[in-house]
């Protein structure tokens, strides 16, 4: 029988994007449920990804969106 | 052959067509520029590269199909016109992917710790430095779905038609993409502390 924490691993990237089935999100869940270990790791890949995207989060300088702006083509 | 009025009414429609058409792009560039600024190596390539996306889009917006997806349109440019600029030369050359497992970042950073072992703190140890310079050494195939899909917001099948791959291939990139990211920062995380 495979080891359920590797299980849960390979499960973990596939729950967060929500593309688990039904029946695998319900095997994952219910491992979480009862593995504190599993459970601190999906929290902290969470976090991550969470973390991640508002430390490289930059907004666009402002002209740049007036230099596009320029770039249309004027009507006839 | 077609009437005055008839042409005259072509024309207008066209015009009105061209305007929404420029209007929605530029709707969408604050979010072409967050993907173009991970592609591109610096700001300013980023800000070369949104603009050249935008050029050639006001000029080949007949190509464009009304009630697709416009941002992934204008994505695909911007992918495409990153190529051509040879972007490998943006970067020094690539390191050997290094891949480890899963949780190998978390393992690490939970145990260099100080028994703090709260998830949402633990994930503060790492600075926006670690973050930027890990992405930054993730070769390009891996990074440009992360980029897409994480940063993004685009869906798998969206960044398959990006990128013009399979979407297995999105995923098994995204897939093995963390865990070079996770890799990357736990050295770079790691390394600061010592």
């Amino acid at each position: 029988m495979t080891d359920p924490c590797a299980h849960c691993e390979e499960m973990m990237q596939p729950y967060l994007d929500r593309v688990l089935t039904d029946e695998e999100m319900s095997e994952a869940e219910a491992h979480l449920a009862e593995c504190e270990q599993c459970r601190r790791r999906y929290r902290f890949e969470e976090s991550l990804r969470v973390y991640v995207r508002q430390a490289v989060d930059e907004q666009m300088p402002p002209e740049l969106k007036q230099k596009l702006a320029a770039l249309r083509v004027p009507l006839d | 052959m077609a009437s005055e009025p008839e042409q005259v009414q072509r024309l207008a429609t066209e015009a009105r067509d061209r305007v929404r058409f420029e209007e929605d792009a530029l709707a969408l560039a604050d979010q072409v520029y967050r993907v173009a600024r991970h592609l591109a190596g610096s700001r300013e390539e980023a800000e070369e590269l949104v603009q050249e996306t935008y050029a050639r889009a006001f000029r080949s917006w007949r190509s464009y199909q009304p009630g697709t997806n416009l941002r992934a349109w204008l994505l695909r440019i911007l992918t495409n016109l990153n190529i051509d600029r040879g972007r490998k030369r943006q970067r020094a050359p690539q390191m050997q992917a290094l891949e480890a497992n899963d949780y190998y970042l978390y393992d690490r950073l939970a145990e260099s710790g100080d028994g703090v072992s709260d998830e949402e703190r633990v994930v503060e140890r790492l600075s926006r430095d670690d973050i930027v310079t890990a992405l930054s050494a993730v070769p390009h195939d891996f990074r440009d779905v992360i980029v897409l899909v994480d940063l993004g917001d685009f869906s798998y099948q969206d960044a398959a038609q990006i990128l013009d791959i399979p979407v297995g291939t999105v995923m098994s990139r995204l897939h093995r993409g963390r865990r070079i990211l996770k890799r990357q920062l736990a050295e770079s995380a790691l390394e600061r502390a010592r």
